[in-house]
């Protein structure tokens, strides 16, 4: 056991039962903080394996971007806030099930599986390495993948936009209805 | 790093999505399964950069398949909290079982 090692096993241990506390826990404003530590003990993971970048895309993307959504989104429709009805016990038992079967039989696969490494010279994942790769148009480039999600961040915000934006109601409705602007169902 | 090797990592990502699998069918709150979809993301780029790692150290695929993935999961919440938020507004509810008009 040297360094690494441990520190793989604590961060895995920290991922792993951070998750768990993230899926069961019953007042979804620390779901959502359980889940902040989970993505943290991920990036951590990268930077163990010595992908500064990813790591740092992760702590960017995850950690500042969607746990923050998340967190927005519950505040705008709970508050700060309660507990959330129990889940169905029926539902409990087969989740549980579903999950562990699936989880030993995925296992047991790994166990017996025979990973073979191959012996060519290992590349460095720097920043400038990944962006040189990503924007290159020969053989191994990314532009044309990068150029479709470029397309595809775009469209989603668009998206977006549309959905959650508030339809002012006509002045007559706004009359009747000036409190309370819902729409009845 | 080398001494770990490969197979506790996938173990760990492994027990990542199968949690993720977990709270999925359990959870009723759509922001929590929203939640859910993020562990189960997340262990597949454990994945994918575990095999870069210990496999196939000459390339970077492994990387840009995890940086494609953060942006698309990161594109994907955006939209489902767009469509929560607009649900909320007509049902005063995000839990999934009250969303039931379209259900035959």
């Amino acid at each position: 056991m040297n360094a690494p090692t441990v520190i793989f096993y604590i961060l895995a241990a920290c991922i792993l039962a951070f998750g768990l506390l993230a899926v069961t826990v019953r007042k979804i404003f620390r779901a959502a903080v359980f889940l902040l530590f989970s993505l943290i003990g991920v990036a951590g993971l990268y930077f163990l394996l010595d992908y500064e970048f990813i790591g740092a895309v992760q702590i960017i993307v995850y950690v500042g971007g969607i746990v923050v959504l998340l967190i927005f989104s519950i505040f705008l429709t709970h508050g700060s806030g309660g507990q959330m009805k129990k889940p169905r016990p029926r539902r409990v038992v087969f989740g549980a099930l579903a999950g562990t079967l699936g989880a030993s039989l995925t296992m047991s696969f790994i166990n017996n599986q025979q990973f073979s490494a191959n012996d060519k010279p290992a590349v460095a994942a720097t920043a400038g390495e990944i962006g040189g790769q990503m924007l290159s148009v020969t053989e191994h480039g990314y532009i044309l993948p990068f150029e479709v999600v470029s397309f595809l961040l775009l469209a989603s915000m668009i998206g977006c936009i549309v959905i959650a934006v508030k339809i002012k109601l006509p002045a007559q409705q706004m009359l009747t209805a000036d409190t309370d602007d819902v729409p009845t169902r | 790093m080398q001494n770990i090797g490969l197979t506790p990592i996938l173990f760990l990502s492994c027990g990542l999505f199968f949690i993720g699998i977990y709270g999925f069918l359990t959870r009723r709150n759509m922001i929590t399964m929203l939640m859910a979809i993020e562990l189960i993301l997340n262990s597949v780029n454990i994945n994918f950069v575990a095999f870069n790692k210990f496999l196939f150290a000459d390339k970077l695929d492994g990387v840009f398949f995890t940086l494609f993935v953060i942006t698309i999961a990161a594109a994907e919440a955006a939209v489902a909290i767009a469509i929560i938020i607009n649900l909320y507004r007509s049902y005063r509810s995000i839990d999934v079982d009250d969303a039931d008009t379209m259900k035959f």
